[in-house]
């Protein structure tokens, strides 16, 4: 048991929840709350996954390294695009047509997975879509052989690039910006007072119903590219009908966050800690010894999370005019 | 969901606000049936042999297009038992203004003490014993339900924290108590240890605990259908009385309308929180309960931990297109479950039965604009009321958002 497993255990935990968490946050600063974050990720999922398998059928993309993690990168790309027009629905629901937004949200968590199985059976004859394709990044996988022997030799250089991903980087880098860009930005601030006052961003002449769409749109395609990202990452790039409530657990995160980027990503960092404990505990002797079954780690960071709500009671960071409709004549 | 507190125009004992709801949700299911029609007539193109137009009929027929037809009827409707109460549960919070997304976990809990009382005692040749360890493990099922429930509810009331994030938490633990308890040393006795079955747990036909069906599993050719139907309707109309007929209910719907108006009025919010979370927590463990305790109805307890049960996450649906109503929620489940059971029904005709889900999805969408249809039929009503003598004809466009009980009080002003 090195410490270097376990760290990347942690971040592979991590990562999915973080972006996603993310993603349910653009969408509550514009103001609509995003349930449908599960349904989002199933079918971003889904689609990136027929994407990487019809890409290697046809084979536009070889098995060697450098192609395989430029299919990943695009792969990435239309999960993102496929969440982003399937989060259309719960924009058009939210905005134009007034409705609950709750509502909308269910029905995507509800039809994402009817809409993947039966594509899927129609298709391809099975609810589970098996795409073959491995992003992995290790050193057999290297074209260049001198850094193949220096990430095996240099710990360091192993560290960040034997047993990764790419997808790593990508979504810490975007988290980094699109946090940045949501709190510095001129559109950021006004999406974000959208979800603050709306009637009161329109008085200033902000498009209130633009920055809606923007900001649901955003959150589909954050939440589209966080279940590739999963399913990549952690279920050997295999997509099926459930992410196992990955969504859920990130609107937990977002709130757990405070809305807030920084505690969204510190939070997430704890909760993918504390979970991996629940895959690695048996390796490490303290933990071993005691007679705790497996089920007590798994349970663990969902009791952590409650205990640390308890103890830092904050003043809720939650946008004011989330769930509200935007009207016009309420100005 | 501006809805009034008190209902204003009626018709002898129907409002006209019932009539307009019940049209709104007529509309959404057609037009969701057409939206499913439409999605049958083009995926026909890739299927050989798929059919839409009997596509939709077996749509429309439900559970009657089966081999039997009665079987399938009444698998039906012991399907829809345990939807309703999580419906009940999920609409009862909503009323009072929370969200429970923690149906599962509460149901997973009632399921649990249930089961305990139902497979560790013993009543094989003792019917009288049997009936009453039922009712027992009924209320144990409640009770943890409700225990369940009251966490979030506590949280929320002394801690401030959101209940969204505590249910999606509690639901996880839940998950991992219930194979944590029947993976116990001291309850291997529970588990079916029949060959070709790994990690079950054994069904209340063998301890003789189980639901009385009072004939009726027989008399619809050995389906599953049992009194727990009966419960449900009985507890439905239970709910509608507390939240309408009640001064309890009525503080409840005054805290879900505003919080702090009510806090204002001197209503006990954080008492009225805690117990919508109790009823709801209770509800949904009868959910669990009228589900397992059946005799033919197993459960795996070792893959417990790794998924949430659909039925604590479709009551959403269910409270959803009943608009929250606890009579309405009898109606959407049965609804759900009608579509549903034409889901295997639909391969003989080259569909799989997942379209089926892709229509109850579809028009719990559409369920979200059924203020806008209800709009929609409300400009003959508005015009009536507006027409009296010496009222002026023009009158301001209602928007969407408004009660619309706000408007006859508008034209009287003048």
């Amino acid at each position: 048991m090195n410490i270097t497993f376990i760290i990347h255990a942690t971040i592979l935990c991590m990562i999915p929840l973080m972006i996603v968490a993310l993603a349910g946050a653009f969408s509550e600063h514009s103001g609509i709350i995003n349930l449908g974050l599960d349904g989002e990720m199933i079918f971003g999922a889904f689609v990136g996954c027929i994407f990487c398998r019809e890409m290697i059928n046809g084979q536009v993309f070889g098995a060697s390294t450098a192609s395989s993690q430029w299919l990943f990168l695009l792969g990435m790309i239309v999960g993102a695009l496929a969440g982003a027009i399937f989060s259309l629905l719960l924009s058009f629901s939210a905005i134009n047509m007034k409705a609950d937004q709750t509502i909308a949200g269910t029905a995507i968590n509800m039809l994402a997975p009817a809409l993947v199985s039966t594509f899927g059976l129609m298709f391809f004859n099975s609810e589970r879509i098996v795409s073959r394709a491995s992003f992995q990044l290790s050193s057999s996988v290297y074209t260049n052989a001198d850094f193949a022997t220096a990430i095996q030799e240099n710990k360091i250089l192993g560290f960040f690039f034997d047993e990764v991903y790419i997808s790593t980087y990508i979504v810490i880098a975007l988290f980094i910006f699109l946090s940045i860009w949501l709190y510095k930005s001129k559109t950021g601030t006004h999406m974000r007072s959208c979800g603050e006052h709306p009637q009161a961003s329109a008085s200033v002449g902000i498009n209130v119903v633009k920055m809606r769409y923007l900001g649901a749109s955003l959150s589909g395609a954050l939440a589209g590219l966080g279940g590739f990202v999963y399913i990549a990452t952690q279920t050997g790039t295999e997509a099926e009908s459930s992410v196992g409530g990955l969504g859920f657990l990130a609107l937990a995160i977002m709130i757990f966050g405070n809305w807030n980027p920084l505690w969204i990503a510190l939070g997430s960092l704890l909760f993918g800690f504390v979970k991996c404990l629940g895959v690695v505990y048996s390796q490490i002797p303290l933990l071993a010894s005691l007679p705790l079954p497996m089920y007590f780690y798994n349970m663990l960071p969902y009791v952590i999370v409650l205990i640390v709500l308890i103890l830092t009671r904050k003043k809720s960071g939650c946008p004011k005019a989330e769930g509200i409709p935007y009207d016009v004549s309420q100005r | 969901m501006s809805q009034s507190l008190i209902n204003k125009k009626r018709f002898g004992f129907i409002s006209f606000d019932s009539v307009r709801s019940f049209g709104a949700s007529l509309i959404c299911i057609l037009i969701g049936l057409l939206i499913g029609f439409l999605i049958m007539l083009f995926s026909s193109f890739s299927i050989d042999g798929a059919d839409p137009i009997s596509g939709l009929a077996y749509l429309f027929s439900g559970p009657f297009t089966a081999l039997d037809p009665l079987q399938d009827f009444g698998n039906m409707i012991f399907y829809t038992v345990p939807l309703i109460f999580t419906s009940l549960s999920v609409a009862i919070a909503y009323k009072t203004g929370l969200f429970n997304i923690g149906a599962p976990g509460q149901f997973l809990m009632g399921t649990m003490a249930g089961l305990l009382i139902a497979l560790g005692i013993n009543s094989v040749g003792n019917p009288v014993q049997g009936v009453f360890v039922w009712i027992l493990a009924i209320v144990a099922g409640g009770v943890a339900g409700m225990l369940w429930g009251l966490i979030p509810g506590f949280l929320k009331v002394f801690f401030g924290i959101n209940e969204v994030i505590v249910t999606i938490m509690t639901n996880w633990i839940a998950a991992n108590v219930f194979t944590w308890v029947f993976s116990l040393d001291g309850l291997k006795g529970m588990v079916n240890t029949a060959s070709g079955k790994t990690g079950y747990l054994i069904t209340t036909s063998l301890t003789g605990n189980s639901t009385p069906d009072l004939g009726l599993g027989a008399l619809t050719h050995n389906s599953y259908l049992d009194i727990g139907i009966f419960l449900a309707i009985i507890v439905a109309v239970l709910i509608w009385l507390l939240l309408n007929k009640t001064t309890i209910g009525f503080s409840m719907r005054a805290c879900g309308l505003n919080k702090f108006s009510a806090r204002y009025a001197g209503i006990n919010d954080k008492w009225n929180i805690v117990l919508a979370m109790a009823i709801a927590g209770a509800l949904a463990g009868f959910a669990g309960v009228s589900y397992y305790l059946h005799a033919g109805i197993e459960i795996q307890y070792q893959s417990v931990y790794q998924k949430l049960p659909d039925y604590g996450f479709s009551g959403i649906a269910g409270a959803f297109l009943a608009n929250c109503n606890p009579i309405g929620c009898i109606f959407a489940a049965l609804f759900i479950r009608y579509i549903n059971a034409s889901g295997t029904n639909l391969v003989s005709v080259g569909y799989n039965r997942y379209f089926a889900d892709i229509i109850i999805a579809v028009i719990i969408y559409l369920a979200g604009f059924t203020s806008f249809f209800k709009n929609l039929l409300k400009i003959h009503h508005k015009n009536s009321v507006n027409s009296q003598p010496g009222g002026k004809a023009k009158v301001p466009l209602p928007d969407d958002s408004k009660p619309e009980t706000e408007k006859p009080q508008k034209g009287e002003i003048r």
